[in-house]
């Protein structure tokens, strides 16, 4: 049995511990805005937040979770209004939209971290999020606007 | 009857002012512009035929299907081509509410399922949506405009010329006022005006078409994660299935033990599924699936399985023997496919000549989201949620593997995680809908990344060889393409190693080249794989050998890349198919060439907006150089100028300039979206997109050895879109951006380095 809170609430999984988080959120909690791309962590689908920073949830367990606050996209904010997804609007930043919940997810923790980044920063720390319709200049752009309003 | 506004008629000087006056509007913004090219006058819309008439089920303009108003007046418009990122879920909606003057925050949009007899074509490929249905958008949209006018005339007692229809309210000229909910019932029982009976809108008069200020209908969603695509249907009961492939396409397994597998927490059932044997169509290629109560349960218990492969016919597929054996192949004559002049000719009496020869591994589409579908088989029948981009085919063939009238089987279509074309192929629904059977339950089949880069419908491999003649001046006087590539018809038909007219017209046989003397070739390649069109198709690898070889061509002759593009295309004019050469049975994408003409003034218009934009022909520091390449295809004219940078010893592409000539430009700011995704795309597949065999297997799995560009390497584009009235017809966006990039990048390449590279993928390290 492992328990951590999940978007605020604290919730008890009863499989085994070597499952990966990310089929735990999506099969068994049934949350589904967090995506699976690849299963060995090169493409940033399934980002989620534990304790506030940016973690791949095909890579980690739910034993190394145990205890700790993970928050998914459906957890980001109440009204979907997290800044950093004002901004992703704002900017028209999605083509299929399937990579952008994993890039929101990054986005938000790194600018939590860095609040004031430079392009380069922006650049190498969303390098990590594949976005196969090559949205790439958009989100740049829809970084920057989070964490600069301009 | 449309008359089609010839562009060259505007003078070639007009154009290049009217593009010099917009290039500085944009260089004080990060953002990408429309350029008014063409001085023409905006006229009322006339019809004209489009290819989408000889689509299977053809196109359906029946408004009571599309449109339907509530009692409060809420507008709920039917999608019926999928969504993978275009955007076409929101932009032909959104020609219908403007046409019918509805107020697009009262919009609601359905999703068809798949039913052909119902709403028409719903293959969401090959550039048409826009291109086959805004006239038929306009005109459903214009038909309940009309509908809700005479509704009102005939309540007010008054003419229907004096009612006005005018953002969801209708008014009449005693003052009288409804809003559409309160006329909805009287005016869909109104008769369908024919098209001469409504007054359409002009162009003055659209509020949203050509505009660009409509987001897309799922963006919210999308940034919540609230958006559902093929793997987010869930259903009470529901079942996670993967599968274990045959490694080779026609391979089965001779034996295998699940007995580690089904000891798995989680895991309930393995199925032995049939297997294919080329041509395959679309059925899926058999296996071993492990069926569990989650996906994880399943993937684990997949791993377990202990199977004995057997290779079947195709388990000699090895692509460095391939290629050699292609190129030799393009060595000798082949069946010809356009022949205009002399070549032979043209040869024997050359001064100078040259030879390229350019090839291409293949390519696995991998959409962001991995092919998932789920099936629910009932005693009624069988229904299915998925991502698939032919929704209809999804349900024949589904209905077909379980022998069921299709009637029995209704397909709904989630949004798509990218399609590129993998998932017109509905392979993965058909496996769903066997398990679901075989279990009795609804079932969930995720595909992993390795089985959608190991087991996909791959983009061709190809050999080009391009021979050149030329006169003691430097001047072009033949050009002979051969091409080599297995044909997607391996896939549907037994494979006698031809290509398809379709294929040879899609960049080589419709060369717009003022050359006197050309022939283009096609050899035989049989295909031990299934070859599946990817996003621009045989426009990949012709572009990419026509492209380089101009660059080359430039380079020997001592000229710059744009005069030489300029002096190969020749003259503006619109290609005479008959004097040109061209096959009775040229393709032109499906489109009456009277109607969409291969026209060069379009062509060297793009070109000369994308090497103006990055300003061609200026000094760079060291290591770093511009490449041009320009290309028709799916009826646009598109042209990329790219700046390349050798940077820490890998290739980067710090600035492309992407023009667009797509006819009316229905909604520029998803044509710009294509275009910065086109640039990307034409990256990855100019660097890294390499799928190769080995004994009949594909030997890459994943990002680790398929990559794709990222954030750290990726093109800053901007867009310049040429700007048309609506009686310049609108033409395809999804697919034609990409071909002119792998070789402005290789052309950049060469420039910046002196070094040049005739495969694809050129690999990212300088
Ligand atoms: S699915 Fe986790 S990084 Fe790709
Ligand atoms: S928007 Fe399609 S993968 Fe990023």
């Amino acid at each position: 049995m492992t328990t951590f809170t999940l978007n605020g609430v604290e919730r008890e999984f009863g499989e085994s511990e070597a499952m990966p988080l990310l089929w735990a959120i999506r099969d068994i909690a049934g949350l589904t805005g967090t995506k699976y791309g690849c299963g060995v962590g090169l493409c940033g689908a399934c980002t989620v937040h534990v304790d506030g920073k940016a973690v791949r949830s095909c890579q980690a367990t739910l034993g190394e979770v145990a205890g700790k606050s993970v928050t998914t996209i459906e957890g980001l904010d109440p009204a979907g209004n997290h800044p950093v997804q004002v901004a992703w609007r704002d900017r028209n930043v999605p083509q299929c939209g399937f990579c952008q919940t994993g890039q929101i997810m990054q986005a938000a923790a790194f600018l939590n971290e860095t609040p004031k980044p430079t392009d380069d920063e922006i650049l190498t720390a969303m390098s990590g999020n594949v976005c196969r319709c090559g949205c790439y200049q958009r989100i740049v752009e829809a970084v920057r606007l989070a964490s600069t309003g301009a | 009857m449309l008359k089609y506004i010839q562009p060259h008629l505007a003078s070639a000087q007009e154009r290049v002012r009217l593009a010099k006056v917009t290039r500085r509007g944009f260089l004080g913004t990060a953002g990408s512009f429309a350029i008014a090219a063409y001085a023409v006058p905006a006229r009322a819309f006339d019809t004209y035929a489009v290819g989408g008439s000889d689509m299977p089920h053809g196109i359906i303009e029946n408004p009571l299907i599309f449109v339907s108003i509530d009692a409060d007046g809420t507008v709920t418009l039917v999608a019926h081509r999928s969504e993978m990122g275009t955007g076409s879920r929101t932009s032909l909606p959104m020609v219908i509410a403007d046409e019918m003057e509805a107020d697009w925050t009262r919009v609601k949009i359905v999703q068809a399922p798949g039913d052909e007899p119902t709403y028409g074509n719903q293959d969401t490929d090959g550039s048409r949506s826009m291109r086959h249905h805004i006239q038929v958008a306009r005109k459903i949209g214009g038909s309940v405009r009309t509908m809700l006018q005479r509704a009102a005339a005939q309540q007010w007692g008054v003419e229907p010329t004096a009612v006005k229809v005018e953002m969801h309210q209708v008014t009449g000229p005693g003052g009288q006022s409804v809003g559409f909910g309160d006329l909805a019932v009287q005016a869909m029982a109104q008769p369908v005006p024919s098209h001469a009976e409504i007054t359409y809108k002009t162009e003055d008069q659209f509020r949203y078409i050509g505009k660009g200020q409509v987001q897309i209908t799922d963006l919210h969603d999308i940034t919540t994660g609230a958006a559902i695509y093929g793997a987010d249907v869930v259903l009470p009961g529901m079942k996670f299935a993967v599968i274990a492939r045959p490694p080779v396409v026609g391979g089965k397994a001779s034996s295998y033990d699940a007995t580690e597998t089904l000891a798995v927490p989680g895991v309930e059932s393995v199925h032995e599924l049939p297997y294919a044997s080329m041509p395959t169509k679309f059925a899926p290629l058999g296996g071993i699936a492990v069926v569990a109560s989650n996906t994880w349960a399943a993937l684990d218990g997949r791993e377990r399985l202990k199977i004995a492969w057997e290779a079947g016919p195709h388990g000699a597929y090895s692509s460095p023997a391939y290629m050699a054996e292609m190129i030799a192949t393009s060595e000798q004559p082949g069946t010809v496919a356009r022949n205009q002049g002399d070549f032979d000719a043209a040869l024997a009496g050359a001064a100078k000549t040259f030879t390229g020869t350019y090839t291409q591994d293949h390519i696995a589409h991998i959409p962001m989201e991995p092919p998932a579908a789920i099936a629910h088989y009932t005693a009624e029948g069988l229904e299915i949620w998925a991502p698939v981009q032919s929704p209809y085919a999804a349900r024949v063939d589904a209905a077909a593997a379980l022998g069921l009238d299709p009637a029995k089987v209704k397909v709904n279509v989630t949004l798509l995680g990218g399609g590129f074309g993998r998932k017109s192929k509905a392979d993965f629904v058909t496996e769903a809908a066997l398990l679901s059977k075989a279990v009795g339950a609804p079932v969930r089949v995720q595909w992993a990344r390795e089985d959608d880069v190991k087991h996909s419908f791959y983009h061709t491999t190809s050999a080009e060889r391009i021979d050149v003649a030329m006169d003691a001046a430097g001047k072009v006087t033949g050009w002979r393409h051969r091409s080599v590539a297995p044909s997607i018809l391996s896939t549907f038909a037994p494979d006698e190693g031809n290509v398809m007219p379709l294929e040879q017209g899609m960049g080589m046989s419709d060369l717009p080249f003022g050359v006197a003397n050309i022939r283009c070739e096609s050899g035989k390649a049989l295909a031990h794989t299934r070859i599946g069109w990817f996003r621009s198709v045989s426009n990949i690898p012709h572009a990419w050998a026509i492209g380089s070889c101009v660059g080359e061509l430039a380079a020997q002759l001592g000229k710059d890349q744009r005069a030489m593009w300029l002096e190969l295309i020749g003259a503006p004019r619109v290609l005479d198919a008959k004097a040109a050469g061209l096959p009775d049975d040229f393709w032109n994408y499906g489109e009456p060439m009277s109607e969409f003409p291969i026209d060069t003034g379009r062509l060297i218009n793009v070109l000369n907006i994308a090497a103006d934009g990055i300003g061609y022909g200026k000094d760079l520091p060291k290591g770093e150089g511009i490449g041009l390449a320009v290309h028709r295809s799916f009826v646009s004219y598109v042209a990329c100028a790219a700046r390349v940078k050798v940077t820490g010893g890998k290739i980067t592409v710090p600035e492309m300039h992407m023009a667009i000539d797509c006819g009316f430009a229905a909604n520029p700011e998803r044509i710009r979206s294509q275009l910065e995704g086109a640039a990307v795309m034409g990256m990855t597949v100019a660097l890294h997109s390499g799928i190769t065999f080995e004994k009949g297997a594909v030997e890459q799995s994943n990002y680790y050895d398929y990559d794709v560009v990222r954030s750290d390497n990726f093109p800053s584009v901007v867009t310049h879109i040429v700007s048309h009235p609506f009686s310049v017809h609108a033409t395809g966006v999804g697919e034609p951006g990409v071909p002119p990039v792998p070789p402005a990048i290789a052309n950049g390449l060469f420039a910046a380095t002196g070094e040049r590279r005739r495969h694809l993928p050129m690999g990212v390290d300088a």
